[in-house]
């Protein structure tokens, strides 16, 4: 249905901002807050001109208070709206993680139902973008490893603009991460109009069955043209946007690694305890049969992502970091 | 600041009671109510037949003036560990507290009529959701108030501060309540802060703070009172001050002989808030002995009827634990609970 749907061509940005204008719209209970997000729309302009269209009780800035936040939006929340906190970058919600795993990914269970938090809490993420410290920050491990809460990272403007639109209809609270790199990095046709991608969904955006790249956000681009070079030596490969971190799509992933036999995952955070171990957990686990050769991560390193940009790319995985594990598959 | 009293620590009125006659009983009993629960509670731990449990003792009015001027279906109700007297008061019945603080998570929700969050254990973090949840009632176009409590050490968190600017920026109808019972555990209250009355800060968010007699009953309800009718006009939120005393150890586990006076703790129970509102009441002729023996009679009968509602309440099952992270039993969850079903 989707399919036939008139497109435009949006960035990432542009496809957030109009998901956020049809959920305002749609629901009166959606507010949309934070630092910045009203009079200026966001320092990405991700809620640009929205605080115009919907007033102050709807759109409006916060104190600079990341706790304050997400406390706050919990409250909202629990009284019945649907809350839309953007905290100003990933790597800022650290003040805040007492309120998500104290209370935001605990609060059905903690009143055994009594109170829900369908609240989204969007942050961009990530590098590439040379930015000062905490800002390149790759959280999502952290956020993954909280019980009770949804970790989406959309990797284009068309899966953006569904997948938050699904993550606010939601009836649990969801972490919504946007790779900055990606924000003006891609254009893509977007459908118009209201629509939603399911939550919990992996998708593969490359067929191949030499091996499975396994990734996600700002990685898939990466990805992508890891797997374009290697396509030009006939070594066809497999890319699987993970998408929804939390719950993971594991059925998507053992089907690929079934298919490939060889598995390479690949994060731009820190690699010690990354998500990405996860995925190569699950796969020992539950998919260890099909495999030819060991799962091998790339990663971030083990280090605070680099404050000083001009080596920040030695930091963030990039294509031929991503090549040299998929040689290493292929060659056990 | 001025400290609110209506009665002197012996009880009699200091001047003319705002309250009339039957808030007065009606005070009394929810005070002797809480201390009734309070003291079977401990019973009910050295028993073994409840985990561990945060009196309140010494605290009864300065919990049970604020909760009195709450509406469970309407207002909102988010207190930390210490305030069962509270909880009680706003409606919570009393087998679900006792289930409550057997960790039964039979206990763990409040009915649909009783908006009250489950205890918070953290400190200091329901303020800045209190803050919320009482600007949502703004936004939702009602007239509803939310009350918090903390006590003088939780202060001192991020959260407090975060919450009351909150509450003060946006005009938040709340009430954030202070016991200031003069210890954290073991830590005094002049380690804690350097500021001499809480309610000072107040000023810091250009919200009005008010200093009450904790353990004076009269003093508290009116003092919250006023402070729900400004929330309810729509002027905001109020800090409220209450100098009390927990004259009951921190928890069920602790012993504050290794941090305090017996001293200190008797000269506090020369003003316990029931003494001085039941000589208020004989004062004023409201009150007899064979009242005070019919009422200890009544909430004894109340309490044992709910002491065997909650031995009703099923066991929790294993399976439970993986129950109510999502509303929709997502595949993790979903696994685990297939495996301990297959367990029992
Ligand atoms: C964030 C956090 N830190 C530490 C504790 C452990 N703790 C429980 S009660 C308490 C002291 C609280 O004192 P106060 O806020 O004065 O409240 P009171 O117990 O006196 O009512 C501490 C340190 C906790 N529950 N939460």
């Amino acid at each position: 249905m989707i399919a036939e749907r008139q497109t435009r061509v949006l960035n990432n940005v542009q496809a957030i901002n109009e998901a956020l204008d049809l959920a305002l719209e749609r629901d009166p209970r959606v507010v949309l807050f934070g630092e910045d997000v009203g009079v200026m729309g966001g320092v990405f302009r991700a809620s640009d001109g929205l605080q115009q269209k919907y007033g102050e009780q709807r759109v409006f800035d916060t104190p600079l208070a990341e706790s304050g936040i997400v406390g706050f939006g919990i409250g909202l929340a629990m009284a019945g709206l649907r809350p839309v906190a953007e905290i100003q970058f990933a790597g800022f919600l650290y003040p805040a993680l007492d309120q998500i795993l104290s209370h935001l990914g605990r609060m059905r269970h903690r009143t055994r139902g009594r109170f829900s938090i369908p609240m989204v809490i969007r942050a961009p993420y990530g590098g590439g973008v040379k930015t000062p410290e905490q800002h390149a920050d790759s959280p999502e491990a952290i956020l993954a490893h909280v019980p009770g809460v949804k970790v989406v990272i959309p990797s284009s403007p068309e899966r953006a603009k569904g997948l938050l639109l699904a993550a606010i209809e939601d009836p649990d609270p969801v972490f919504f991460l946007e790779a900055i790199k990606l924000y003006r990095g891609v254009k893509a046709e977007v459908p118009e109009g209201y629509y939603t991608l399911p939550l919990g969904r992996a998708r593969v955006v490359r067929e191949g069955d030499a091996a499975s790249l396994f990734c996600y956000g700002g990685m898939v681009e990466v990805c992508q043209k890891a797997a374009e070079v290697a396509a030009r030596e006939g070594v066809e490969l497999e890319v699987v946007d993970l998408e929804t971190l939390v719950p993971l799509d594991t059925e998507t992933i053992f089907a690929s690694v079934q298919k490939t036999g060889r598995a390479v995952v690949v994060y731009e955070a820190m690699r010690t305890g990354g998500f990405g171990a996860e995925v190569a957990a699950r796969i020992a686990e539950e998919a260890l049969d099909y495999l030819q050769a060991p799962i091998v991560r790339v990663a971030g390193w083990d280090a605070p992502y680099p404050p000083f940009s001009a080596v920040e790319n030695y930091y963030r995985p990039d294509a031929r970091r991503v090549l040299e594990a998929v040689q290493k598959v292929l060659t056990h | 600041m001025d400290t609110v009293q209506y009665l002197d620590d012996q009880g009699k009125p200091l001047q003319d009671l705002p309250l009339s006659q039957e808030e007065l009983l009606l005070g009394y009993r929810a005070l002797r109510r809480a201390r009734h629960f309070d003291e079977r509670a401990l019973v009910l731990q050295r028993q073994g037949r409840l985990g561990v449990y945060p009196p309140f003792r010494g605290q009864e009015a300065a919990q049970v003036g604020v909760a009195l001027c709450l509406q469970a279906d309407h207002d909102w109700l988010l207190p930390s560990y210490r305030e069962s007297a509270a909880a009680l008061t706003f409606g919570m019945p009393i087998s679900r507290l006792i289930l409550s603080w057997r960790a039964d998570p039979a206990g763990w929700g409040a009915p649909p009529n009783v908006n009250m969050v489950q205890f918070y254990i953290p400190i200091a973090t329901q303020i800045p959701q209190a803050a919320g949840v009482a600007h949502a009632q703004r936004l939702l176009g009602k007239d509803a108030v939310a009350a918090v409590f903390i006590g003088d050490g939780g202060t001192s968190e991020g959260d407090f501060h975060e919450g009351l600017n909150f509450a003060s920026v946006f005009g938040a109808p709340l009430l954030v309540v202070v016991q200031n019972n003069g210890w954290a555990i073991s830590v005094p209250t002049h380690k804690q802060m350097k500021v001499k009355r809480i309610a000072q800060r107040a000023q810091g968010y250009g919200i009005p703070g008010v200093v009450v007699d904790g353990n004076d009953l009269v003093a508290v309800w009116s003092v919250a009172r006023e402070a729900v009718a400004r929330a309810r006009r729509g002027e905001g939120p109020t800090l409220i001050e209450a100098l009390t005393y927990r004259v009951a150890p921190h928890t069920s586990s602790d012993d504050p002989s290794r941090y305090r006076t017996e001293e200190e703790t008797a000269r506090w129970q020369q003003r316990d808030p029931i003494m001085r509102m039941k000589n208020c009441l004989l004062h004023l002729g409201l009150w007899s002995e064979a009242q005070e023996a019919e009422l200890t009679e009544a909430l004894e009968g109340e309490f044992l009827a709910a002491v065997e509602e909650a031995d009703q309440a099923q066991e929790p099952k294993p399976w439970e634990i993986v129950e109510q992270v999502y509303a929709e039993m997502q595949p993790d969850q979903k696994a685990a609970w297939n495996y301990l079903r297959g367990e029992v």
